[in-house]
């Protein structure tokens, strides 16, 4: 039963990939850094090199906080759905393995936000 | 010629009798079952509407009347605040946004209630409980009425007063409070009156009503105040009706205690996301402070609620689940809440700030274990880049929690440098969560929150530009049109509190009013 209700009831997901104009959601958060106070949603296509992510788009939403320029991305820890996870930064998404709606986190070691109190 | 035949005075018993229970009847040429369709489907057993007690006795003859009475005197102190510049006596004008977030966020749901009043009204069996939820259906609209009239009076002065029909459907944070009321308001009957009547109402409400009152009064603001304790009566109404729906639900039948359990379960964590607006509104929005709202959890909801659920322990309920977590979170959720809307101040129709000096030890007194540590460094950056004219504006969309629709702002249980991921699989989807609360609430009934309108998608899928709006054009401003189709006034209704139209005709007007200038 996914619903309460008198009849046969299916509700419509209002977030399928189809009604995203060839974009798929990918969410993003960084790690020890909630100055950010949420994870960022972003629309990209499944053909977009997961590099271009880093260096053309997350700058424009991290890019703020005086850690940014600090990260040295060979140290990076990635996770996805919270596993450790290790993207290709050459390769697309979709190569990568992500689907719409998945969610990345990156953890930056050393760099722990205003003053270390992971803001 | 017609007899004169002294007029039997009904007493207060025979009147109630005869102008409420006597108004009902079982039908004949269609079955009962058919005529109160909604009445079964969720489960819940009555076996005798008769045992339903009504708290208050009230008839709809006495009500009008009362109610008018009271009307009156509320109408009359609203005027002579309106006629006087009342809004001149408020504290400062940072109290202002707080009434936005009243008017904006809170007084559409009472119209919702008064309509969700009136709808379960129609599908219970029982008269008694029918006429019930119809005065309190009334209650509500005068509710909304005499808040949208109070809302007029600023409207006149202040920005972000002047739409808020258009904006509890569109814009993202007023997506929150929409969500729970259509979440009630889409269940059954008897999942409603547990929803809005118990957890709501009763369990919930002082932690919404006395912040907002006493706060109004802590301010200068007699407008609000005065609704506040005109409401005030029919507050105790609506708790007493909450409470004995409840015990009737678990009285009728003891099948009924696992289904009303879960329902505490749902809305008072749905609640309780809810007044994670007022917490912050406590903690950061009044410039004269009430109490933190961790002493509020305390008060109202950890010792009252305490009593609440022993005295209903003895039908087999026990208190909401992750409850050790709100517990932890008391600590945290007004600051991150606050930092929230700090972050997207440029999207919002109320104004944010930086709290002054003073305003942040009131903090590291009230959240010894966590505003030092967590909090304040991040607040003072943000200050010191303001200063420097670099105020933050995260201008990148966040990613929401499914159920609640609030933003992914909420960290682990026990962990608040940490922020709580939850997902679950269904139908071959991802949806995402906030909190295992959350979680929880979506896998039970997935059917109904697939369905969420999450604001931050529906931008992404072109739904909230004006018609006519081409986001594909060059040069697309694409914030700009999300501004447009929520009806904000760039400039004047968002951004921060300093250097703000509101701060500027405040200072001006309260000169007017107490200098000779
Ligand atoms: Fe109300
Ligand atoms: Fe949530």
């Amino acid at each position: 039963m996914g619903v309460a209700a008198i009849k046969e009831y299916v509700g419509e997901n209002k977030d399928r990939l189809e009604n995203f104009h060839g974009n798929q959601l990918l969410y993003v958060g960084w790690e020890d850094h909630l100055m950010f106070c949420a994870p960022f949603a972003f629309p990209f296509p499944p053909a977009m090199r997961f590099g271009d992510v880093i260096e053309k788009v997350l700058p424009g939403a991290f890019g703020y906080h005086p850690d940014w320029a600090k990260i040295d991305w060979s140290k990076v820890e990635w996770f996805k759905s919270g596993q450790p996870w290790a993207p290709n930064f050459a390769k697309s998404l979709a190569e990568n393995g992500l689907r719409h709606k998945d969610v990345v986190r990156f953890r930056t070691p050393g760099l722990t936000g205003i003053k270390g109190s992971c803001s | 010629m017609d007899m004169q035949v002294a007029k039997k005075k009904l007493g207060l018993k025979e009147r109630y009798a005869l102008m409420t229970r006597d108004l009902g009847w079982d039908t004949t040429y269609q079955p009962m079952n058919k005529v109160f369709p909604q009445a079964e489907y969720e489960g819940i057993k009555i076996h005798d509407w008769s045992k339903w007690e009504d708290p208050f006795r009230l008839t709809m003859d006495a009500y009008w009347k009362y109610q008018a009475e009271k009307e009156k005197k509320l109408y009359a102190i609203i005027d002579a605040y309106a006629q006087n510049n009342g809004h001149l006596n408020v504290t400062d004008a940072r109290y202002i946004n707080a009434i936005k977030l009243f008017l904006n966020g809170i007084s559409p749901l009472e119209y919702m209630a008064h309509r969700g009043f009136a709808g379960v009204g129609r599908q219970f069996p029982g008269v008694g409980t029918r006429v019930a939820c119809l005065m309190q259906s009334l209650d509500e609209i005068r509710h909304s009425q005499t808040q949208i009239h109070a809302m007029s009076n600023y409207n006149k002065y202040y920005n972000g007063f002047h739409d808020y029909t258009t904006m509890i459907q569109r814009v993202w944070y007023l997506s929150v409070p929409r969500s729970f009321f259509d979440d009630a308001i889409t269940a059954g009957p008897f999942e409603f009156m547990i929803a809005i009547g118990f957890s709501f109402e009763y369990v919930l409400t002082n932690l919404l009503f006395v912040p907002f009152v006493s706060g109004a009064a802590y301010n200068g603001d007699m407008g609000t105040m005065t609704f506040g304790f005109s409401a005030q009566s029919d507050e105790a109404r609506h708790m007493t009706l909450g409470l004995e729906c409840i015990k009737f639900m678990l009285e009728q039948d003891p099948a009924n205690v696992p289904i009303v359990q879960r329902w505490i379960d749902k809305w008072a964590w749905r609640g309780y996301r809810v007044l994670t607006l007022v917490g912050m509104m406590m903690d950061y929005m009044l410039p004269k402070r009430v109490m933190s709202w961790k002493e509020a959890w305390e008060i109202y909801f950890e010792e009252n609620g305490g009593a609440l659920f022993n005295d209903l322990a003895r039908y087999g309920i026990r208190p909401p689940k992750f409850l050790d977590q709100i517990a932890f979170d008391k600590d945290h959720i007004s600051h991150q809440a606050w930092g929230t809307f700090y972050n997207y101040a440029a999207a919002c129709n109320f104004h944010s700030w930086t709290p002054t000096d003073d305003e942040m030890d009131w903090l590291s007194a009230k959240y010894p274990n966590s505003f030092d540590k967590y909090y304040r460094p991040r607040l003072e950056h943000w200050r010191e880049e303001a200063k420097k004219g670099n105020r933050f504006y995260n201008k990148t969309l966040p990613m929401l929690c499914q159920t609640c629709q609030i933003p992914m702002i909420f960290t682990e249980p026990g962990d608040p440098t940490k922020i709580c991921y939850r997902e679950s699989d269904y139908k071959g989807t991802k949806y995402h969560f906030c909190s295992d609360g959350c979680k929880d609430i979506f896998d039970h009934e997935p059917e109904k929150y697939i369905q969420s309108w999450l604001p931050v998608h529906q931008i992404y899928q072109g739904n909230c530009f004006n018609p006519g709006v081409d986001p594909t054009a060059p040069g697309f401003d694409a914030l700009g049109a999300v501004l447009d189709y929520y009806n904000m006034a760039v400039g004047r209704d968002n951004l921060d509190f300093e250097g703000s139209e509101d701060q500027k005709n405040f200072e001006a007007w309260r000169g007017m009013a107490t200098k000779n200038i």
